[in-house]
């Protein structure tokens, strides 16, 4: 049994699913999912996460957002972040990346490219 | 791996998100039509945001054309978010386009049908080349009203467009910044959204991160509105919130911008009071509840139920007999009781399972104000589709077997009811037309209501059509009740000219046979030039029901519950004979009656010596209804009601009229269940009347 919870944020249900069998590929991860950038907020003190997923378009609270508390936020600063963006958002990314997130994907994300990232973050 | 995942939820989630842009299309449409040049940008948004979804979620499957088809729309929604082309019919009429096509492809995909999809090319190709109408260059006007970066950097594209097109519109900008308890922050900050929205629009909301404690987290929103600086500070005073004004507004308060109603044509007007249970789901609504479950399940949690229910029965006749041999034990109350409590849970569960298959009807309804909105097109009658009542519940088996009947009838009211645009005015009436789509509950039943303020039924025209095929006589004076039931003869049509639309061959025959095959009812009511109302009259679900337990001649029969009206003792001198037919007064109506044994030709029941004994001559009548008909149906004995389970009849008697469905008794007995629909309509027949005729002389 994995030792890691891992926080998911992703508005939609199907990649969420998605998501989460190609992480439960690698390990039983303790895999938390919240289904807006709100819940996310709400999820963060719950728990010891090991690392942190999210996508950028949510409603109410984006990713972006996310990013920029969990980053400047002492308690969760060293938690490492993948953001998933879309395809030609540019902008987005850049910022993402500029607010402290570790890595970046693209959707539609290639399994094996997260797969990579996540072992790399979580040293498995 | 992507296979892992079930293609059922891709279907289940796409189904859903073209259902949402269908309903934010439609509301978009009415905005530009008759809202004053403006729309909603949130309904924009939710509409991009759909179009990106189902891109992500077709990406995952590998489904190419809709990967690429929903990437299209999706960047011709992104040009028209950011303000880049400009939204008019034509643009609209391609997006309904494009969802449709969209639609056509999950269904494709759901049969699991391959090969190149028609017109998907030309279609991309029309999206791609929408005219960009009055350039947008960026600018960075923010900067001047002093928004810090640490804001600036958090803003998504679409978010920093929405603040620019606040500061081009010259409304005022706030920035508030409130902190809430960690424990509660949910609801306190669903709250403020709740207040801040109805000032305006709020362009984005920040959790801040250097503000927040262990025990405390800060939120800044930024806020753009047009009301006056006084009436948003006094409007979020209490709030404990710091109102920091970025830049005044220097528009003019325009009256439109003022009425609430146009600025937000999507929603209905919010109450003044944001109520605290209710205060997330204006801003939250994404935090799903649900859960989709396939409707496989649910029938088999259903079945399951249902041989509860028989169990149920069976334990409670166990008792009665144990009552009668044994008498009343300690044991024999206590088994009672736990038999009581057992009976309690039992419908609870029952009543559980019952409502999770309830959906609400306005997911028919959307779909039909997209297909009306098609063919009036195609039919050049401008009319208005009212729809009343969306959020009643049906079992969701129903509900699938709805839309093509109703669509049926729509098509019948908008094609031969609703008058060309030139007549109408000509007769003084509103230049649109108008169709009406209402549900309610009634009792166990819901009715659906169709209503068009059209030209009405041409009831001389029915009847000599009715004529021609032989159908009626011309020369008998017909109700209008029996001129109705006319038009519901197969191969029934009055239209002059077959049309593309409702003419397909298809006649409110099979419109009949489908509300009868859920054991609904359907009635017309017409007045001349006034226009039709068509009510279709459906019992809520199909899956338990409340029977009555009747014997007539040699076998038992289960009459649903939901139809029966109530039961009389009539004495036989009570029956008159009108044209052939039994019937009896009832409180100054007429009611027909039906001799069950007799319909079904079963032997008389033999008689046991003690009901020998208490003989008398009256009969026991069932009086049934439906809708507006009734009847009253002889029996030999009522048993009493039961919770029965309606399970299909075999083949061997399928072509048996009168039978709805086998069910079982507790006994381990297989009984039927009455069709009563179906017998009103026998009893009615001429056919049949002419066997009572001849038959008509004592049991």
């Amino acid at each position: 049994m994995s030792q890691h919870c891992i926080l998911l944020a992703e508005d939609s249900a199907t990649t969420r699913a998605f998501l989460v069998a190609t992480l439960e590929e690698i390990d039983d991860f303790e895999i938390i999912e919240a289904s807006s950038g709100f819940e996310a907020l709400k999820l963060l003190p719950r728990r010891k996460y090991s690392l942190i997923i999210t996508d950028i378009n949510m409603p109410d609270i984006n990713g972006l957002e996310l990013i920029n508390f969990v980053k400047n936020n002492l308690q969760y600063s060293s938690i490492p972040l993948i953001v998933v963006t879309t395809e030609g958002a540019e902008r987005d990314r850049e910022k993402g990346l500029a607010l402290g997130a570790d890595a970046y994907l693209v959707k539609p994300v290639n399994p094996a490219e997260l797969q990579d990232l996540v072992k790399k973050y979580l040293g498995e | 791996m992507a296979a892992e995942i079930n293609i059922r939820e891709f279907l289940g989630e796409s189904e859903e998100i073209i259902d949402s842009l269908n309903r934010d299309l439609l509301a978009l449409d009415q905005s530009v039509r008759h809202g004053k040049g403006k729309t909603d940008p949130a309904l924009i948004n939710n509409i991009f945001r759909a179009a990106h979804s189902l891109k992500g979620i077709s990406g995952l499957f590998g489904f190419a054309e809709m990967t690429r088809l929903s990437h299209t729309l999706e960047t011709l929604l992104d040009r028209l978010r950011m303000g880049k082309i400009q939204l008019g019919l034509r643009v609209l009429d391609l997006l309904f386009e494009a969802v449709e096509m969209l639609r056509q492809i999950v269904v494709r995909k759901g049969e699991g049908q391959t090969g190149e999809i028609p017109r998907l090319d030309d279609l991309l190709h029309r999206l791609e080349h929408v005219d960009v109408q009055g350039a947008e260059s960026e600018a960075d006007l923010f900067r001047r009203v002093g928004i810090g970066p640490e804001i600036l950097s958090v803003l998504t594209e679409y978010e920093e467009h929405r603040l620019s097109e606040n500061l081009r519109e010259g409304v005022g900008l706030y920035q508030l910044r409130a902190s809430f308890s960690l424990s509660t922050f949910d609801e306190d900050l669903g709250q403020l959204q709740q207040a801040a929205k109805k000032l305006g629009e709020i362009i984005t909301t920040l959790p801040s991160a250097d503000a927040s404690s262990d025990e405390q987290i800060t939120f800044i929103l930024l806020l753009g509105t047009d009301r006056p600086r006084e009436q948003v500070r006094e409007a979020l005073a209490d709030r404990l919130v710091e109102v920091k004004e970025l830049r005044a507004g220097t528009a003019p308060a325009a009256p439109e911008a003022k009425a609430e109603p146009e600025v937000e044509p999507a929603e209905p007007a919010e109450p003044a009071e944001p109520v605290v249970e209710t205060g997330l789901e204006g801003s939250l609504r994404s935090i799903s509840q649900t859960v989709r479950v396939d409707i496989g399940k649910l029938d088999n949690l259903m079945n399951i139920v249902g041989e509860l229910v028989l169990f149920k029965n069976i334990i409670a006749q166990l008792i009665e007999r144990l009552k009668a041999e044994a008498g009343f034990s300690e044991l024999m109350i206590e088994l009672f009781k736990a038999n009581r409590a057992l009976e309690r849970k039992l419908s609870e569960l029952q009543q559980g399972v019952l409502e999770v298959r309830m959906v609400p009807i306005g997911q028919v309804f959307d779909k039909l104000s997209r297909n009306l909105r098609k063919l009036s097109r195609e039919l050049g009658k401008e009319v208005e589709f009212v729809t009343e009542g969306g959020q009643t519940e049906l079992d969701k088996l129903i509900i699938e077997d709805l839309a093509d009947p109703l669509m049926h009838v729509i098509r019948n009211s908008l094609d031969h009811g609703i008058e060309i645009k030139a007549e109408r005015i000509q007769l003084g009436k509103p230049e649109r037309g108008l169709i009406r789509l209402r549900a309610f509950q009634r009792g166990n039943h819901v009715v659906i209501e169709i209503q068009d303020d059209g030209a009405g039924l041409d009831y001389a025209r029915i009847k000599k059509k009715a004529a021609q095929m032989g159908l009626a006589d011309v020369s008998a004076e017909l109700k209008p009740e029996e001129l109705n039931e006319l038009l519901f003869l197969p191969g029934f049509s009055t239209a002059e000219k077959v049309s593309e639309i409702s003419g397909r061959g298809v006649g409110l025959d099979v419109v009949k046979s489908n509300i009868s095959a859920l054991s609904g009812a359907i009635d017309l009511l017409s007045s001349p030039g006034e226009g039709t109302t068509v009510s279709i009259t459906l019992p809520i679900t199909l899956a338990i029901i409340q029977a009555l337990i009747i014997e007539a001649g040699t076998e038992t029969f289960a009459i649903p519950l939901n139809a029966v009206q109530e039961s009389l003792v009539v004495s036989p001198d009570e029956i008159q004979t009108i044209e052939g037919r039994e019937v009896i007064e009832l409180r100054e109506r007429t009611l027909p009656l039906l001799r069950l044994a007799r319909f079904f030709g079963l032997r008389p029941r033999p008689r046991t010596p003690e009901e020998e004994e208490y003989a008398t001559d009256e009969l026991f009548v069932v009086k049934v209804g439906i809708a507006e008909k009734r009847l009253g149906l002889v029996v030999d004995k009522m048993r009493g009601r039961q919770d029965i389970v309606i399970k299909s009849v075999g083949e061997a008697l399928k072509g048996i009229r009168g039978i709805a469905g086998a069910t079982e008794l507790g006994s381990q007995k297989t009984i039927l269940v009455l069709d009563v629909v179906d017998l009103m309509e026998e009893a009615a027949s001429s056919l049949f009347r002419a066997a009572e005729v001849t038959g008509a002389s004592g049991v």
